[in-house]
């Protein structure tokens, strides 16, 4: 569906993505959702604010897809309940039980009312996003009990991981239930990484923000440092310079190819090929250190900030990345080879993890392991924004959902992104990488909205006064994301657990906050 | 098999020379024995711990695996009980959600216990600093002999952080 469809008095946003925001009632607020929903579109986000000091009660907000792009709804309540959409969109489910444990407001008829983040640092009657909720005091630990859902049968038997796991990895607590090695059931309890980020920046400027933004989750430090930067260049209603653009993509592409390169040589070895870990971990600290060479940190942290970028790239240091590129296509095109031809691997691989296309679309799969599940959303290639709309990104998806489907579409999307960097370094406009912002309008709000490696991330910022974050809700896939690997490892045996879980690889904090 | 075997001799060997150690990572007095510390010097078994990171310091601790920091090589790995482990590394600000977690893990190690914070975080809190949902430095959950600033810090100095851990002053 089109903006044009519906009755609604929406408002383009200033900016980069094509965004439009309006105000509903609760009526409109649940019709567009559905009717949204009905047309193929999905949900993106769902948060909430504190408008209480301006005389506005609460509000809840949705960010949702239609073919034109993002639109922003508004609902305003002035007590503690508005209308739920978990019926429509699954995925809200969680969202809205976090706005529950962060604000305090609660949908009419949820279909699971338990807590979500909050856990024990924090009492059931207080809620951290409120204004009058004083952020920098602690609490005495809060006795928790969580209810979780107990499956009983002859021969079930539960197995509980976590917070701490075996790896070095995130903290977070999966439970199985399993007859056997066979999962039935897996229950994951997040939130332990929560530490109180969406209120940290209402302390903060729209300038010293961008730093916090490039920490939500490290591994994605440039799409979510680009999406912060774009939500607040569509405050402010200014467009950075040309070369700065054209270097984020840059990065935002090495990011991806870090990630992707990482990803592939882990998932060899989960499936017993040490050789493809140590293969592939060498191609990506390749790239880190030219990373460091080039633009002074490893992962690109602080690289890119609201106005443009802070790193100009020379004629040497452009070389240098062709040089690379070229040494990388061949070396990754002979490893491809060398797992597609292995049987062991593909052993593992195939089948393993799967979730439908159907699956898919019903609970919102999004990003990298939606693209694997046919579900065919890229902002790149739908939505593209400067300067990919002058790049015609190929989009990789595939059809059987499984790790070796999410394996193949790393590897198009590790070609793809060598293609777009040649392009890029090829095609850099010449000129300034940073413009000087203006101050930002009172309580103007803005969206960032970017296809970083893992999926969209969504920035949605409300400005202050002076120059200060009133709100800021920052979105990462993995909340879409997360409820699907309880799916996809039905069925599948405890031991494939580890490489099921790597193959969508998940971020615990860009989730808990 | 052929192409595996091509590709590897086509790499060649990566390992790099590993850093020395520097004292003033040292949170604490060299607490352990040079007798101790020359038992830890044929293998360390390391249990790592997030207790709140922004996932940027796991990538570095991810990278000391590869081929380049092989900290393998050096008899240093990774286990996964806390009962196995010499060393406790951590990651993050110690968020509240996570406080017990850690205190549990710490205490599951057996003595000599050695604790590493790493990154701003570990050291400081970083950005995230103290508040409702987090209590900042791991300093202030349990005694930290080595802190390793930086932002995630590369490699080379979590490699540092480690092997100062593990040599006496004299070393
Ligand atoms: S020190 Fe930096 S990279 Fe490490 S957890 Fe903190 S913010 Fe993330």
């Amino acid at each position: 569906m089109r903006i044009e469809d519906f009755d609604l008095a929406l408002s383009p946003l200033p900016g980069a993505a094509p965004v439009w925001h309006g105000d509903v009632d609760a009526a409109a607020w649940r019709q567009v959702c559905r009717q949204v929903h009905d047309k193929g579109g999905r949900l993106v986000a769902l948060w909430g604010s504190d408008r209480r000091e301006l005389e506005r009660g609460f509000a809840v907000h949705a960010a949702l897809v239609i073919r034109s792009g993002l639109v922003w709804l508004t609902l305003a309540t002035d007590n503690d309940r508005y209308p739920g959409i978990d019926d429509i969109f699954p995925a809200a489910s969680r969202m809205q039980r976090a706005l529950g444990d962060l604000l305090g407001i609660y949908p009419h008829a949820p279909q699971d009312a338990r807590p979500w983040l909050r856990h024990s640092a924090w009492p059931a009657d207080q809620y951290p996003l409120r204004k009058d909720f004083d952020g920098s005091t602690a609490h005495p630990a809060q006795p928790q009990d969580y209810p979780f859902v107990t499956v009983e049968g002859d021969g079930v038997h539960e197995i509980a991981v976590g917070p701490v796991h075996a790896g070095t990895i995130e903290p977070g607590h999966f439970r199985f239930s399993v007859i056997g090695e066979r999962i039935l059931r897996l229950e994951q309890r997040l939130g332990y990484a929560h530490k109180g980020v969406e209120k940290l920046f209402e302390t903060m400027t729209l300038e010293g923000g961008a730093r916090l933004a490039g920490r939500i989750s490290g591994d994605s430090t440039v799409a979510y440092a680009w999406a912060y930067a774009m939500a607040v260049e569509s405050a402010v209603s200014t467009v950075p310079p040309g070369r700065a653009l054209w270097l984020r993509a840059l990065l935002l592409e090495r990011e991806r190819l870090a990630n992707h390169l990482g990803d592939l040589g882990a998932l060899g070895n989960d499936a017993g090929l040490a050789f493809g870990l140590a293969q592939f971990s060498c191609l990506k600290e390749d790239l880190l250190r030219s990373n460091a060479a080039l633009f002074g940190h490893r992962y690109l942290m602080d690289s890119i900030v609201p106005g443009g970028v802070v790193n100009d790239l020379d004629e040497t240091g452009a070389a240098r990345l062709m040089a690379e590129l070229d040494a990388l296509d061949q070396t990754v095109t002979r490893l491809r080879y060398i797992y597609d031809d292995h049987a062991g691997l593909q052993d593992r691989f195939i089948g393993a993890g799967q979730v439908t296309p159907e699956l898919a679309a019903r609970l919102g799969l999004c990003g990298l392991a939606g693209r694997a599940s046919a579900q065919a959303w890229d902002l790149r290639a739908q939505f593209p924004t400067a300067p990919y709309d002058r790049l015609d990104v190929r989009m990789a998806t595939h059809r059987n959902g499984d790790v070796a489907a999410r394996v193949a579409v790393r590897f198009d999307e590790v070609s793809e992104a060598i293609r777009l960097c040649r392009l890029i370094l090829k095609g850099l406009p010449g000129g300034a990488i940073f413009t000087i912002l203006p101050k930002a309008p009172d309580h103007a709000i803005g969206v960032g909205w970017v296809e970083g490696w893992r999926g969209e991330v969504l920035v949605a910022l409300e400005t202050g006064t002076d120059n200060r974050i009133r709100r800021l809700h920052p979105h990462d896939p993995s909340w879409q994301n997360w409820p699907l690997l309880e799916h996809a490892v039905l069925g599948n045996i405890v031991p494939d657990f580890p490489l099921i879980n790597k193959s969508f690889n998940l971020s615990y904090s860009g989730h808990d906050l | 098999m052929y192409k595996i075997i091509r590709q590897i001799l086509q790499s060649g060997i990566k390992t790099e020379t590993p850093p020395g150690i520097d004292d003033a990572l040292r949170c604490t007095a060299q607490r352990l024995e040079n007798a101790i510390l020359e038992r830890f010097g044929g293998a360390l078994a390391i249990r790592h711990v997030d207790a709140g990171s922004c996932n940027g310091c796991e990538l570095e601790i991810h990278a000391l695996s590869n081929p380049y920091y092989n900290l393998e090589g050096l008899g240093i790995h990774f286990v996964a009980s806390p009962r196995h482990a010499d060393m406790l590394l951590v990651t993050g600000p110690v968020s509240r959600h996570m406080e017990t977690a850690l205190q549990r893990t710490y205490e599951a190690i057996p003595e000599p216990k050695l604790v590493v914070a790493v990154g701003d975080c570990g050291c400081s809190g970083g950005l995230f600093g103290e508040s409702y949902a987090s209590r900042g430095r791991v300093a202030s959950v349990i005694p930290v002999d080595v802190a390793v600033p930086g932002c995630p810090p590369p490699p080379f100095a979590l490699m540092q952080g480690i092997l100062t851990g593990i040599s006496s002053r004299m070393g």
